[in-house]
């Protein structure tokens, strides 16, 4: 047992991890448990859509959704129907900094499972009918949400915060190019990334670490040892300060806004996650919430939000109210952040930030699915299992000071990059 | 209230005892002297428990003219009771670690926490104030009245498939008020104030109205006693309310929904059918609608995806939902996405002769068989999460299942015959009694 916080006392969580070192020389982490017959993977390939080229935004989650439509000796249509005869569920998929893949099968069909995960990850048939379709699907995609509101917010918010790097061109690709995304494209795509070196495997369930080695280097042990990515330059949110309208006929304003936070290995980085709780997180108790929606009934949804991108750590929030408030809500959210950026928190704030952060952790431990994608996640931050033992202490320790220091580091001046599509009225 | 200081917790990573699938013997269920059922859903992987209450009165409930009614009072619950002002209960909630949050159905309203099991305790007295203590001001029912419609306006007001969805649904259900939205009407929610909130809190809030689900690292024993110390401490209110709702005549004509609006650039396609729903269809016939689905339109392996996206290329995606949980006669979904160039109506005459293939041609018994093991093993899926499994038996529950219905489902399912799904599309499946609808640019 580990005491991590004054009033939690928790057994350790890592002391279930096993690290496993394959015959084959990969590396997977493993939660054993036979309490339901089931086997749940989750894997990470370091390189998403920041590595597609220029002129081909898309092109990793093409990939990645390509990937399930036929490899092997199967056809498409042979791929999904043994797929659906075993129960299994597979898929892929890609966001700004990784490929990754979900795998779960009832124990009884593990063998297979892997087999056909296998299949997909190393022999993908990409056929260019098949490439075809899928292409033809993300194109509808992107179509339903062209005046979506939220999509034209993510997009306008992007291009403002991301100029020039690969972070501003968008994961699902452009209607503008996607018809241009080729199979050998994908097929170049794949060969770049596809390797065992930035390859990150976490399994939960019910199969043990010797069966499931000879599985892994089955599964994995073919790929190429070395991929070879393309450099992405660390960044900061650019235009700060800045407001961009984009004019929609919809009778709500959809609002984005953020601003630069720091890196998961700053030492100040839990004086930060703290700080973005009390100001945005949560669910009914943040300031954003009391004073956006509980006070003055001007949205349903608002919250801020941290996201570690591997090369831009941001604060990132959103609201919509309608337009006739815009200019209102943009100034409510604004005198929040300057407010808490020269006052910090309340004791009480404090406090009760620090014992939801601590106490809600356990939540996200609660499904097969859940733990194994917290593993992979610990393993691309670069974090060993000890992580989980520790994650608790690290929010215990952040104090007052730190609190408004991290409050100060995340929030500045107060300044925001603020996208707003709709008519809004006093922006 | 006070915090609990010495939780010691076992580590969810801890693999648990082997539980096999909760089957009927695992799961407790209890009615309280009050006319509460209570239901017990064991899992021990992890210290963490589900706690839901689940009233059985939802949009469809709705008085006449007071559409939102449901919802809005699912919003003003959070408002805070004589006992405890506004806020205390989700501060607590997130100061104990725990995560919560509440939702409206057409058949039902929930309330749920998820939590350490060591502060079940508390919130079980939190959620029995609740049920009976509420108390609305003017102050604080005003600004959530303007909070809901910007739901409506998020959710709805800004989106043309969402306004397409609405029109669709209130013309299959030209009586029953499925046909009007969960969240309401604009004009109605305009109107809506704290008397009426108060009224319908009267009339369905209630022990004989309610099921408590608790799913989690808990003795059945253990939520029986503190069962009866929080929601059993509730005076009865004698029987439940009646949930009379109009009923919908037979249908005899097609009707076909057109939206048009500037933003939408993506055209789309999708038909409704009114079918039975588990409650009120005859013995296997739901599972047949179930099982139907899935070969119509559940995934790359169905009928409508290999014919119309694979084969024939007129569509891009294509799919079937059965919304088997319901109290009154259901949906059965159809919908489409075509490729470019292919018209809604092209691609309506497509669907028509996948259908018609359903009625008429015999079922490809390999086909019926991976539709089986697929939706039997999703059964074995929802073990991997308690929350799943509580909202499973709450669904149930809600629109008039038993337990022993849930537990006997895959047992159902595998007794669903090649006949039985071939007479659902006949049955079920008739063109001519649907509503189509189209969402087409300006």
């Amino acid at each position: 047992m580990t005491a991590h916080a004054p009033t939690v006392t928790i057994a350790s969580r890592a002391e279930h991890v096993q690290r496993i070192m394959t015959p084959g020389g990969l590396e997977v982490w493993l939660v054993e448990s036979h309490a339901v017959p089931l086997v749940a993977l989750e894997f990470a390939i370091r390189g998403g859509a920041a590595q597609d080229p220029a002129e081909k935004p898309g092109l990793a989650t093409l990939l990645a959704a390509t990937l399930d439509e036929g490899a092997g000796p199967y056809d498409a249509r042979g791929f999904h129907r043994a797929i659906d005869e075993l129960a299994i569920h597979l898929g892929f998929g890609a966001d700004r900094d990784a490929i990754s893949g979900h795998m779960q099968s009832l124990s009884r069909n593990v063998d297979k499972a892997f087999g056909l995960l296998k299949v997909a990850l190393n022999d993908a048939r990409l056929e260019a009918g098949d490439v075809a379709r899928v292409r033809s699907q993300l194109a509808a995609e992107l179509k339903r949400d062209a005046n979506e509101p939220d999509s034209v917010a993510a997009k306008a918010f992007r291009e403002a915060a991301f100029p020039n790097h690969p972070y501003g061109r968008p994961v699902r690709g452009d209607l503008s190019s996607i018809d241009t995304l080729s199979r050998e494209d994908l097929i170049a795509l794949r060969e770049r990334l596809f390797a065992r070196r930035d390859l990150k495997i976490g399994v939960v369930g019910a199969i043990d670490a010797a069966t499931l080695s000879e599985l892994i280097d089955a599964t994995f042990g073919g790929l190429a040892q070395q991929n070879d990515l393309a450099p992405v330059a660390d960044i900061s949110v650019a235009n700060v300060g800045q407001r961009n309208i984009v004019e929609l006929d919809v009778p709500q304003s959809t609002l984005r806004f953020g601003r630069p936070s720091i890196t998961k290995h700053d030492p100040d980085y839990y004086a930060v996650v703290v700080a973005n709780h009390i100001l945005g997180g949560g669910t009914f108790t943040s300031r954003l919430f009391r004073e956006v929606r509980e006070k003055r009934g001007m949205a349903y949804s608002v919250y801020s939000h941290l996201n570690e991108y591997d090369h831009c750590p941001m604060l990132i929030g959103a609201a919509a109210t309608k337009n006739e408030r815009a200019g209102e809500a943009i100034g409510v959210i604004e005198e929040e952040f300057r407010q808490f950026a020269e006052g910090g928190p309340t004791e009480d704030e404090l406090d009760k930030a620090k014992k939801f952060l601590i106490g809600s952790y356990a939540l996200r431990f609660d499904t097969s699915t859940k733990i194994a994608s917290q593993l992979v996640n610990l393993q691309l931050d670069g974090f060993a299992p000890s992580f989980l033992d520790e994650r608790n202490g690290r929010i215990a320790a952040v104090t007052m000071e730190d609190c408004k220091r991290g409050a100060q580091r995340l929030l500045g001046d107060g300044g925001l990059l603020v996208t707003v599509v709709g008519k809004p009225a006093g922006v | 209230m006070s915090f609990e200081t010495k939780a010691s917790a076992v580590a969810s990573l801890s693999p648990g005892a082997a539980a096999p699938a909760p089957a009927r013997a695992s799961i407790a269920s209890f009615r309280l002297d009050n006319g509460m059922d209570v239901v017990v859903i064991p899992d021990s992987r992890t210290p963490v428990v589900t706690h839901m209450v689940w009233y059985k009165n939802g949009a469809a409930d709705d008085p006449l003219g007071q559409s939102g009614i449901a919802h809005f009072l699912e919003h003003l619950m959070f408002k805070g009771t004589k006992n405890h002002p506004q806020g205390e209960f989700s501060n607590l909630v997130a100061e104990l670690g725990g995560q919560e949050n509440a939702f409206t159905s057409y058949d039902y309203t929930a309330y749920f926490q998820r939590i350490g099991k060591e502060h079940l305790a508390t919130l079980m007295a939190f959620e029995a104030d609740r049920m009976r203590n509420l108390v609305l001001t003017d102050e604080v029912v005003d600004p959530e009245r303007e909070v809901v419609l910007e739901e409506r306006r998020m959710r709805t007001d800004s989106d043309p498939a969402a306004q397409l969805d609405e029109a669709v649904q209130a013309a299959l259900f030209a009586h029953h008020p499925y046909g009007t939205p969960i969240i309401g009407w604009n004009h109605e929610i305009e109107e809506l104030d704290r008397q009426h909130a108060l009224a319908y809190y009267e009339r369905f809030y209630t022990p004989e109205n309610a099921i408590l689900i608790v799913a989690g690292d808990v003795e059945a024993d253990e939520v029986a006693g503190l069962a009866r110390e929080s929601y059993g401490k509730i005076p009865a209110r004698s029987a439940p309310p009646r949930r009379a709702r109009t009923q919908e005549p037979p249908h005899r004509a097609h009707r076909l929904v057109t939206l048009r609006d500037e933003k939408v650039e993506q055209p789309a396609h999708e038909q409704v059918f009114l079918v039975p729903s588990y409650t009120t269809a005859e013995p296997g016939e739901a599972e047949a609608l179930e099982t139907l689905a899935y070969m119509l339109g559940g995934g790359p392996t169905s009928a409508l995806y290999e014919t119309l996206v694979v084969e024939e290329k007129v569509a891009v995606g294509a799919g079937a939902y059965y919304m088997g949980s319901a109290v009154d006669d259901t949906r059965f979904w159809v919908y489409a996405t075509p490729a470019p160039g292919v018209t809604l109506e092209e691609l309506d005459a497509a669907i028509d002769r996948v259908l018609r293939r359903f009625g008429e041609e015999p079922i490809d018994a390999e086909h019926l068989q991976r539709a089986k093991t697929r939706l039997i093993a999703d059964a074995i899926y929802a073990q991997d999460s308690q929350s799943s499994l509580a909202r499973w038996y709450g669904e149930s529950l809600a629109t008039g299942l038993a337990i022993e219905d849930i537990v006997a489902w895959p047992d159902r399912m595998e007794q669903v015959t090649a006949a039985d799904v071939q007479n659902a599309a006949r049955k079920w499946l008739d063109r001519r009694k649907a509503v189509t609808g189209y969402l087409l640019p300006a």
